[in-house]
Protein backbone atom coordinates (compact mmCIF):
# COMPACT_ATOMS: atom_id res chain seq x y z
CA UNK A 1 0.00 0.00 0.00
CA UNK A 2 2.85 2.27 1.00
CA UNK A 3 4.61 1.38 -2.23
CA UNK A 4 1.57 2.25 -4.34
CA UNK A 5 1.26 5.62 -2.53
CA UNK A 6 4.95 6.20 -3.23
CA UNK A 7 4.42 5.30 -6.89
CA UNK A 8 1.56 7.76 -7.05
CA UNK A 9 3.56 10.65 -5.58
CA UNK A 10 6.62 9.86 -7.71
CA UNK A 11 4.47 9.80 -10.87
CA UNK A 12 2.81 13.10 -9.91
CA UNK A 13 6.17 14.70 -9.16
CA UNK A 14 7.66 13.39 -12.38
CA UNK A 15 4.70 14.56 -14.44
CA UNK A 16 4.45 18.07 -13.04
CA UNK A 17 7.98 18.95 -11.93
CA UNK A 18 10.36 17.15 -14.31
CA UNK A 19 11.28 18.98 -17.48
CA UNK A 20 12.08 15.99 -19.65
CA UNK A 21 14.90 15.76 -22.17
CA UNK A 22 13.88 18.47 -24.62
CA UNK A 23 11.45 20.42 -22.43
CA UNK A 24 12.46 23.90 -21.34
CA UNK A 25 9.71 24.37 -18.77
CA UNK A 26 8.03 22.10 -16.23
CA UNK A 27 4.25 21.65 -16.35
CA UNK A 28 3.79 23.20 -12.93
CA UNK A 29 5.74 26.34 -13.89
CA UNK A 30 3.56 26.79 -16.98
CA UNK A 31 0.32 26.19 -15.06
CA UNK A 32 1.43 28.88 -12.57
CA UNK A 33 2.25 31.19 -15.51
CA UNK A 34 -1.26 30.58 -16.92
CA UNK A 35 -2.85 31.40 -13.56
CA UNK A 36 -0.82 34.64 -13.40
CA UNK A 37 -1.97 35.52 -16.94
CA UNK A 38 -5.58 34.82 -15.96
CA UNK A 39 -5.24 37.04 -12.89
CA UNK A 40 -3.88 39.83 -15.07
CA UNK A 41 -7.19 39.79 -16.97
CA UNK A 42 -8.81 41.41 -13.96
CA UNK A 43 -6.31 44.30 -13.92
CA UNK A 44 -7.27 47.20 -16.13
CA UNK A 45 -4.20 49.38 -16.58
CA UNK A 46 -3.22 51.45 -19.60
CA UNK A 47 0.10 49.69 -20.24
CA UNK A 48 -1.44 46.22 -19.84
CA UNK A 49 -4.28 47.13 -22.18
CA UNK A 50 -1.75 48.35 -24.74
CA UNK A 51 0.17 45.05 -24.59
CA UNK A 52 -3.08 43.06 -24.79
CA UNK A 53 -4.26 45.10 -27.75
CA UNK A 54 -0.94 44.64 -29.61
CA UNK A 55 -0.89 40.87 -28.92
CA UNK A 56 -4.48 40.51 -30.10
CA UNK A 57 -3.85 42.51 -33.28
CA UNK A 58 -0.90 40.26 -34.15
CA UNK A 59 -2.79 37.04 -33.36
CA UNK A 60 -5.88 38.11 -35.31
CA UNK A 61 -3.83 38.91 -38.41
CA UNK A 62 -1.95 35.61 -38.09
CA UNK A 63 -5.23 33.79 -37.68
CA UNK A 64 -6.60 35.50 -40.77
CA UNK A 65 -3.57 34.38 -42.82
CA UNK A 66 -3.72 30.84 -41.37
CA UNK A 67 -7.42 30.60 -42.26
CA UNK A 68 -6.87 31.64 -45.87
CA UNK A 69 -6.40 28.15 -47.39
CA UNK A 70 -9.46 26.65 -45.72
CA UNK A 71 -11.53 29.76 -46.45
CA UNK A 72 -10.55 29.56 -50.12
CA UNK A 73 -11.70 25.94 -50.28
CA UNK A 74 -15.02 26.86 -48.64
CA UNK A 75 -15.39 29.80 -51.04
CA UNK A 76 -14.83 27.62 -54.12
CA UNK A 77 -17.20 24.96 -52.78
CA UNK A 78 -19.94 27.55 -52.15
CA UNK A 79 -19.40 29.02 -55.64
CA UNK A 80 -19.76 25.63 -57.31
CA UNK A 81 -22.84 24.89 -55.23
CA UNK A 82 -24.33 28.25 -56.26
CA UNK A 83 -23.79 27.48 -59.95
CA UNK A 84 -25.78 24.28 -59.60
CA UNK A 85 -28.65 26.18 -58.01
CA UNK A 86 -28.77 29.04 -60.51
CA UNK A 87 -31.93 28.04 -62.35
CA UNK A 88 -33.84 27.22 -59.18
CA UNK A 89 -32.76 30.54 -57.68
CA UNK A 90 -33.80 32.37 -60.85
CA UNK A 91 -37.37 31.02 -60.62
CA UNK A 92 -37.63 31.99 -56.95
CA UNK A 93 -36.20 35.45 -57.63
CA UNK A 94 -38.64 36.00 -60.50
CA UNK A 95 -41.67 35.30 -58.33
CA UNK A 96 -40.22 37.38 -55.46
CA UNK A 97 -39.62 40.29 -57.82
CA UNK A 98 -43.22 40.24 -58.84
CA UNK A 99 -44.31 40.39 -55.20
CA UNK A 100 -41.84 43.19 -54.48
CA UNK A 101 -43.12 45.25 -57.39
CA UNK A 102 -46.60 45.08 -55.88
CA UNK A 103 -45.31 45.96 -52.42
CA UNK A 104 -43.23 48.86 -53.74
CA UNK A 105 -46.30 50.80 -54.75
CA UNK A 106 -47.86 50.33 -51.33
CA UNK A 107 -44.59 51.31 -49.59
CA UNK A 108 -44.25 54.53 -51.59
CA UNK A 109 -47.64 55.65 -50.36
CA UNK A 110 -46.82 54.67 -46.74
CA UNK A 111 -43.43 56.42 -46.90
CA UNK A 112 -44.97 59.70 -47.90
CA UNK A 113 -47.55 59.37 -45.14
CA UNK A 114 -44.83 58.42 -42.62
CA UNK A 115 -42.68 61.45 -43.51
CA UNK A 116 -45.65 63.76 -42.99
CA UNK A 117 -46.43 62.21 -39.58
CA UNK A 118 -42.77 62.38 -38.51
CA UNK A 119 -42.71 66.10 -39.15
CA UNK A 120 -45.77 66.46 -36.96
CA UNK A 121 -44.24 64.61 -33.97
CA UNK A 122 -40.69 66.01 -34.50
CA UNK A 123 -39.10 62.55 -34.54
CA UNK A 124 -35.60 61.48 -35.52
CA UNK A 125 -34.89 59.57 -38.69
CA UNK A 126 -33.79 56.20 -37.36
CA UNK A 127 -32.14 55.21 -40.63
CA UNK A 128 -30.00 58.34 -40.84
CA UNK A 129 -26.77 57.27 -39.14
CA UNK A 130 -23.06 57.07 -39.89
CA UNK A 131 -21.46 53.68 -40.21
CA UNK A 132 -18.16 52.05 -41.03
CA UNK A 133 -18.03 48.98 -43.24
CA UNK A 134 -15.66 46.34 -41.89
CA UNK A 135 -14.56 42.94 -43.05
CA UNK A 136 -14.90 39.84 -40.89
CA UNK A 137 -11.32 38.69 -40.37
CA UNK A 138 -11.93 35.54 -38.39
CA UNK A 139 -15.13 33.69 -37.59
CA UNK A 140 -14.02 30.83 -35.38
CA UNK A 141 -17.11 28.78 -34.82
CA UNK A 142 -16.75 28.03 -31.14
CA UNK A 143 -19.61 25.93 -29.79
CA UNK A 144 -19.70 28.10 -26.67
CA UNK A 145 -18.96 31.68 -27.70
CA UNK A 146 -20.42 33.32 -30.80
CA UNK A 147 -18.31 36.24 -31.92
CA UNK A 148 -16.44 37.51 -34.96
CA UNK A 149 -13.24 39.50 -35.33
CA UNK A 150 -13.44 42.64 -37.47
CA UNK A 151 -10.59 44.28 -39.36
CA UNK A 152 -11.06 47.77 -37.89
CA UNK A 153 -10.31 49.04 -34.42
CA UNK A 154 -10.08 52.27 -32.48
CA UNK A 155 -7.88 53.81 -35.19
CA UNK A 156 -11.09 53.87 -37.31
CA UNK A 157 -13.23 55.26 -34.50
CA UNK A 158 -14.78 52.02 -33.25
CA UNK A 159 -15.83 51.93 -29.59
CA UNK A 160 -17.21 49.31 -27.21
CA UNK A 161 -20.97 48.89 -27.37
CA UNK A 162 -21.46 50.11 -30.95
CA UNK A 163 -24.17 48.17 -32.85
CA UNK A 164 -23.09 45.88 -35.70
CA UNK A 165 -25.36 45.42 -38.70
CA UNK A 166 -25.33 43.19 -41.75
CA UNK A 167 -27.09 45.27 -44.36
CA UNK A 168 -30.01 46.80 -42.44
CA UNK A 169 -30.19 43.94 -39.90
CA UNK A 170 -28.85 43.93 -36.37
CA UNK A 171 -26.30 41.13 -35.75
CA UNK A 172 -24.34 42.11 -32.64
CA UNK A 173 -22.30 44.69 -30.79
CA UNK A 174 -18.66 45.55 -30.29
CA UNK A 175 -17.28 44.08 -27.08
CA UNK A 176 -13.54 44.48 -27.51
CA UNK A 177 -11.57 47.12 -29.40
CA UNK A 178 -7.87 46.95 -30.30
CA UNK A 179 -5.84 49.37 -32.41
CA UNK A 180 -6.36 47.55 -35.74
CA UNK A 181 -9.10 45.06 -34.95
CA UNK A 182 -12.15 44.54 -32.80
CA UNK A 183 -14.49 41.77 -31.66
CA UNK A 184 -18.25 41.75 -32.13
CA UNK A 185 -20.39 39.59 -29.86
CA UNK A 186 -23.19 38.11 -31.96
CA UNK A 187 -26.82 38.20 -30.85
CA UNK A 188 -27.04 34.40 -30.66
CA UNK A 189 -24.26 34.20 -28.07
CA UNK A 190 -25.27 32.74 -24.72
CA UNK A 191 -24.17 35.94 -22.97
CA UNK A 192 -26.15 38.29 -25.24
CA UNK A 193 -29.31 39.84 -23.73
CA UNK A 194 -30.96 42.66 -25.68
CA UNK A 195 -34.14 44.64 -25.11
CA UNK A 196 -36.44 44.30 -28.14
CA UNK A 197 -39.70 45.67 -29.48
CA UNK A 198 -42.20 43.34 -31.18
CA UNK A 199 -44.41 44.87 -33.81
CA UNK A 200 -47.26 45.33 -34.65
CA UNK A 201 -48.33 44.57 -31.05
CA UNK A 202 -45.75 46.91 -29.53
CA UNK A 203 -44.65 44.38 -26.88
CA UNK A 204 -41.29 44.81 -25.19
CA UNK A 205 -39.22 41.76 -24.26
CA UNK A 206 -35.67 40.52 -23.81
CA UNK A 207 -33.96 38.63 -26.61
CA UNK A 208 -31.68 36.06 -25.07
CA UNK A 209 -29.06 34.27 -27.17
CA UNK A 210 -28.73 30.53 -26.62
CA UNK A 211 -25.81 29.67 -28.87
CA UNK A 212 -28.14 28.30 -31.53
CA UNK A 213 -29.48 29.76 -34.78
CA UNK A 214 -32.52 31.17 -32.96
CA UNK A 215 -32.73 33.39 -29.89
CA UNK A 216 -35.22 33.02 -27.07
CA UNK A 217 -37.83 35.69 -26.25
CA UNK A 218 -38.04 36.26 -22.50
CA UNK A 219 -39.98 38.54 -20.13
CA UNK A 220 -42.94 39.01 -22.44
CA UNK A 221 -45.91 40.87 -20.93
CA UNK A 222 -48.47 38.79 -19.03
CA UNK A 223 -51.46 37.60 -21.07
CA UNK A 224 -49.72 38.58 -24.29
CA UNK A 225 -51.13 37.49 -27.61
CA UNK A 226 -47.96 37.23 -29.60
CA UNK A 227 -48.33 36.04 -33.15
CA UNK A 228 -45.89 33.96 -35.15
CA UNK A 229 -44.31 36.07 -37.87
CA UNK A 230 -44.33 39.33 -35.88
CA UNK A 231 -41.34 41.54 -36.52
CA UNK A 232 -38.67 42.13 -33.89
CA UNK A 233 -36.65 45.37 -33.62
CA UNK A 234 -34.24 46.85 -31.10
CA UNK A 235 -36.26 48.78 -28.54
CA UNK A 236 -33.62 51.32 -27.57
CA UNK A 237 -34.79 51.28 -23.95
CA UNK A 238 -31.45 49.93 -22.77
CA UNK A 239 -29.83 53.18 -23.90
CA UNK A 240 -27.12 51.27 -25.79
CA UNK A 241 -28.74 50.80 -29.18
CA UNK A 242 -31.14 53.16 -30.83
CA UNK A 243 -34.65 51.85 -31.57
CA UNK A 244 -35.95 50.37 -34.78
CA UNK A 245 -33.08 48.23 -36.05
CA UNK A 246 -34.69 45.09 -37.53
CA UNK A 247 -33.57 41.79 -36.01
CA UNK A 248 -35.89 39.00 -37.12
CA UNK A 249 -39.29 37.33 -36.95
CA UNK A 250 -41.09 35.53 -34.13
CA UNK A 251 -41.32 31.74 -34.35
CA UNK A 252 -42.94 29.24 -32.03
CA UNK A 253 -40.78 26.21 -31.27
CA UNK A 254 -41.66 23.69 -28.56
CA UNK A 255 -44.22 26.08 -27.04
CA UNK A 256 -41.59 28.79 -26.61
CA UNK A 257 -41.31 31.99 -28.61
CA UNK A 258 -38.05 32.36 -30.49
CA UNK A 259 -36.61 34.89 -32.92
CA UNK A 260 -35.43 33.77 -36.33
CA UNK A 261 -32.79 36.25 -37.42
CA UNK A 262 -32.99 38.00 -40.78
CA UNK A 263 -29.22 37.54 -41.15
CA UNK A 264 -27.42 34.24 -41.34
CA UNK A 265 -24.95 34.74 -38.50
CA UNK A 266 -22.69 31.94 -39.71
CA UNK A 267 -22.19 33.66 -43.07
CA UNK A 268 -20.96 37.12 -42.15
CA UNK A 269 -18.33 38.55 -44.51
CA UNK A 270 -18.86 42.32 -44.35
CA UNK A 271 -20.67 44.17 -41.59
CA UNK A 272 -21.46 47.79 -40.78
CA UNK A 273 -20.60 49.27 -37.42
CA UNK A 274 -22.82 52.22 -36.55
CA UNK A 275 -20.64 55.00 -35.22
CA UNK A 276 -23.25 57.69 -34.59
CA UNK A 277 -26.74 58.03 -33.17
CA UNK A 278 -29.56 58.79 -35.66
CA UNK A 279 -29.68 62.44 -36.61
CA UNK A 280 -32.68 64.76 -36.41
CA UNK A 281 -34.94 64.54 -39.43
CA UNK A 282 -35.03 67.57 -41.67
CA UNK A 283 -38.03 69.79 -41.08
CA UNK B 1 23.41 16.22 -48.98
CA UNK B 2 21.91 12.81 -48.18
CA UNK B 3 22.42 13.49 -44.47
CA UNK B 4 20.74 16.87 -44.81
CA UNK B 5 17.78 15.29 -46.63
CA UNK B 6 17.43 12.63 -43.94
CA UNK B 7 17.55 15.26 -41.20
CA UNK B 8 15.00 17.39 -43.02
CA UNK B 9 12.56 14.50 -43.58
CA UNK B 10 12.96 13.38 -39.97
CA UNK B 11 12.37 16.90 -38.70
CA UNK B 12 9.41 17.41 -41.05
CA UNK B 13 7.50 14.37 -39.76
CA UNK B 14 8.37 15.27 -36.17
CA UNK B 15 6.86 18.72 -36.63
CA UNK B 16 3.50 17.49 -37.98
CA UNK B 17 1.77 17.23 -34.55
CA UNK B 18 2.99 20.72 -33.64
CA UNK B 19 1.79 22.03 -36.99
CA UNK B 20 -1.65 20.42 -36.48
CA UNK B 21 -1.92 21.96 -33.01
CA UNK B 22 -1.03 25.48 -34.13
CA UNK B 23 -3.11 25.24 -37.29
CA UNK B 24 -6.17 24.26 -35.22
CA UNK B 25 -5.79 27.10 -32.73
CA UNK B 26 -4.82 29.76 -35.29
CA UNK B 27 -7.16 29.12 -38.18
CA UNK B 28 -10.93 29.04 -38.48
CA UNK B 29 -10.65 25.33 -39.20
CA UNK B 30 -11.93 23.31 -36.32
CA UNK B 31 -14.39 20.53 -35.80
CA UNK B 32 -17.26 22.51 -34.32
CA UNK B 33 -20.03 22.01 -36.81
CA UNK B 34 -22.82 24.57 -36.75
CA UNK B 35 -25.46 22.40 -38.42
CA UNK B 36 -24.41 19.11 -36.84
CA UNK B 37 -23.43 20.47 -33.44
CA UNK B 38 -23.88 17.04 -31.83
CA UNK B 39 -20.95 15.79 -33.94
CA UNK B 40 -18.57 18.55 -32.84
CA UNK B 41 -15.39 17.46 -31.13
CA UNK B 42 -12.16 18.89 -29.84
CA UNK B 43 -9.24 17.62 -31.89
CA UNK B 44 -6.82 19.79 -29.91
CA UNK B 45 -7.48 17.71 -26.76
CA UNK B 46 -6.78 14.51 -28.68
CA UNK B 47 -3.56 15.91 -30.19
CA UNK B 48 -2.26 17.08 -26.81
CA UNK B 49 -3.21 13.95 -24.88
CA UNK B 50 -1.93 11.53 -27.50
CA UNK B 51 1.44 13.17 -28.14
CA UNK B 52 2.27 14.03 -24.53
CA UNK B 53 1.50 10.42 -23.69
CA UNK B 54 3.37 8.96 -26.62
CA UNK B 55 6.29 11.30 -27.12
CA UNK B 56 6.44 14.51 -25.07
CA UNK B 57 9.54 15.70 -26.92
CA UNK B 58 7.44 16.19 -30.05
CA UNK B 59 4.89 18.44 -28.38
CA UNK B 60 6.68 20.58 -25.80
CA UNK B 61 4.80 22.01 -22.81
CA UNK B 62 5.90 25.51 -23.82
CA UNK B 63 4.23 25.10 -27.20
CA UNK B 64 1.05 23.77 -25.55
CA UNK B 65 1.03 26.85 -23.28
CA UNK B 66 1.50 29.16 -26.30
CA UNK B 67 -1.22 27.35 -28.28
CA UNK B 68 -3.59 27.89 -25.36
CA UNK B 69 -2.90 31.61 -25.33
CA UNK B 70 -3.46 31.91 -29.09
CA UNK B 71 -6.69 29.92 -28.77
CA UNK B 72 -7.96 32.26 -26.05
CA UNK B 73 -7.19 35.34 -28.14
CA UNK B 74 -8.87 33.93 -31.26
CA UNK B 75 -11.98 32.65 -29.48
CA UNK B 76 -12.23 35.67 -27.18
CA UNK B 77 -11.84 33.95 -23.83
CA UNK B 78 -9.89 35.39 -20.88
CA UNK B 79 -6.20 34.84 -21.72
CA UNK B 80 -4.81 31.85 -19.86
CA UNK B 81 -7.88 29.65 -19.56
CA UNK B 82 -7.12 27.38 -22.52
CA UNK B 83 -3.47 27.17 -21.43
CA UNK B 84 -4.55 25.88 -18.01
CA UNK B 85 -6.96 23.32 -19.47
CA UNK B 86 -4.43 22.12 -22.06
CA UNK B 87 -1.69 21.85 -19.42
CA UNK B 88 -3.99 19.97 -17.01
CA UNK B 89 -4.71 17.52 -19.81
CA UNK B 90 -0.99 17.29 -20.57
CA UNK B 91 -0.42 16.67 -16.85
CA UNK B 92 -2.83 13.72 -16.92
CA UNK B 93 -1.09 12.32 -19.98
CA UNK B 94 2.37 12.77 -18.41
CA UNK B 95 1.19 11.11 -15.18
CA UNK B 96 -0.18 8.13 -17.09
CA UNK B 97 3.05 7.90 -19.09
CA UNK B 98 5.09 7.60 -15.90
CA UNK B 99 2.79 4.87 -14.55
CA UNK B 100 2.34 2.83 -17.73
CA UNK B 101 4.72 -0.03 -18.32
CA UNK B 102 3.15 -1.39 -21.49
CA UNK B 103 1.22 1.25 -23.43
CA UNK B 104 -1.89 0.33 -25.39
CA UNK B 105 -4.46 2.43 -27.22
CA UNK B 106 -7.37 0.91 -25.27
CA UNK B 107 -5.74 1.70 -21.91
CA UNK B 108 -4.97 5.25 -23.08
CA UNK B 109 -8.57 5.61 -24.20
CA UNK B 110 -9.91 4.58 -20.78
CA UNK B 111 -7.64 7.10 -19.05
CA UNK B 112 -8.67 9.75 -21.57
CA UNK B 113 -12.24 9.68 -20.17
CA UNK B 114 -11.48 11.02 -16.64
CA UNK B 115 -8.82 13.34 -18.09
CA UNK B 116 -11.34 15.02 -20.38
CA UNK B 117 -13.94 15.13 -17.61
CA UNK B 118 -11.55 16.91 -15.22
CA UNK B 119 -10.19 19.21 -17.94
CA UNK B 120 -13.68 20.31 -19.05
CA UNK B 121 -14.75 20.79 -15.42
CA UNK B 122 -11.75 23.07 -14.83
CA UNK B 123 -12.64 24.98 -18.00
CA UNK B 124 -16.33 25.28 -17.07
CA UNK B 125 -15.82 26.32 -13.45
CA UNK B 126 -13.15 28.91 -14.19
CA UNK B 127 -15.39 30.53 -16.81
CA UNK B 128 -18.53 30.38 -14.63
CA UNK B 129 -17.10 31.24 -11.23
CA UNK B 130 -14.27 33.67 -11.96
CA UNK B 131 -15.45 35.34 -15.15
CA UNK B 132 -19.25 34.89 -15.04
CA UNK B 133 -19.30 33.72 -18.67
CA UNK B 134 -22.21 31.45 -19.48
CA UNK B 135 -21.26 28.14 -21.04
CA UNK B 136 -23.78 25.59 -22.22
CA UNK B 137 -22.64 22.53 -20.28
CA UNK B 138 -24.77 20.18 -22.38
CA UNK B 139 -22.89 21.29 -25.51
CA UNK B 140 -19.65 20.97 -23.57
CA UNK B 141 -20.56 17.45 -22.40
CA UNK B 142 -21.64 16.40 -25.90
CA UNK B 143 -18.41 17.78 -27.33
CA UNK B 144 -16.43 15.84 -24.72
CA UNK B 145 -18.42 12.67 -25.46
CA UNK B 146 -17.74 12.82 -29.20
CA UNK B 147 -14.08 13.64 -28.52
CA UNK B 148 -13.80 10.54 -26.32
CA UNK B 149 -15.53 8.36 -28.92
CA UNK B 150 -13.20 9.54 -31.68
CA UNK B 151 -9.99 9.12 -29.67
CA UNK B 152 -9.26 5.53 -30.82
CA UNK B 153 -9.87 6.34 -34.50
CA UNK B 154 -7.62 9.39 -34.47
CA UNK B 155 -5.24 7.49 -32.20
CA UNK B 156 -4.81 4.83 -34.90
CA UNK B 157 -3.95 7.55 -37.43
CA UNK B 158 -1.48 9.09 -35.00
CA UNK B 159 -0.01 5.62 -34.31
CA UNK B 160 0.72 5.44 -38.00
CA UNK B 161 2.40 8.86 -37.93
CA UNK B 162 4.31 7.93 -34.79
CA UNK B 163 5.66 4.81 -36.53
CA UNK B 164 6.83 6.94 -39.47
CA UNK B 165 8.59 9.35 -37.10
CA UNK B 166 10.34 6.49 -35.31
CA UNK B 167 11.26 4.85 -38.61
CA UNK B 168 12.71 8.11 -39.91
CA UNK B 169 14.74 8.53 -36.73
CA UNK B 170 16.19 5.04 -37.07
CA UNK B 171 17.16 5.46 -40.72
Amino acid sequence: MVTSRDDFSIAIRSAFLKKGVKQKFSLLALIIASIILLSLEAINSKSLNFVRSAVKDVVYRTSFVASMPSNSITFVFTKVQNYFEVYEQYEITKSKLQQLENQKNQINYLKIENDKLKKVIDDTDIYNYESITTKVLVDKKSPFLKSVILNKGFNSGLKKGMPVLEGPYFVGRITEVNYLSSRALLINDLNSKISVLIEPMGYRAIMSGNGEKLALLEFLPKNHQLEVGSLVYTSGTDGIFFPGIPIGRVELIEKKFHIKFFSDLSQLYFVNVITSKPTESEQ
Amino acid sequence: MVLFRKKFVNRFFGLIPLFILFFLVCSETDFNFERLSFLSFNLIYIVIFYWVLKNPDILGYGFIFLAGIINDVVIGLPIGISSITYLVLAGFAAYVRYLTVEPSLIYDWIVFVPSIAVTNSVYYYILRIFFDIEVNYITLALNAGVTILLYPIIGILFNFLSKIIIAQKNV
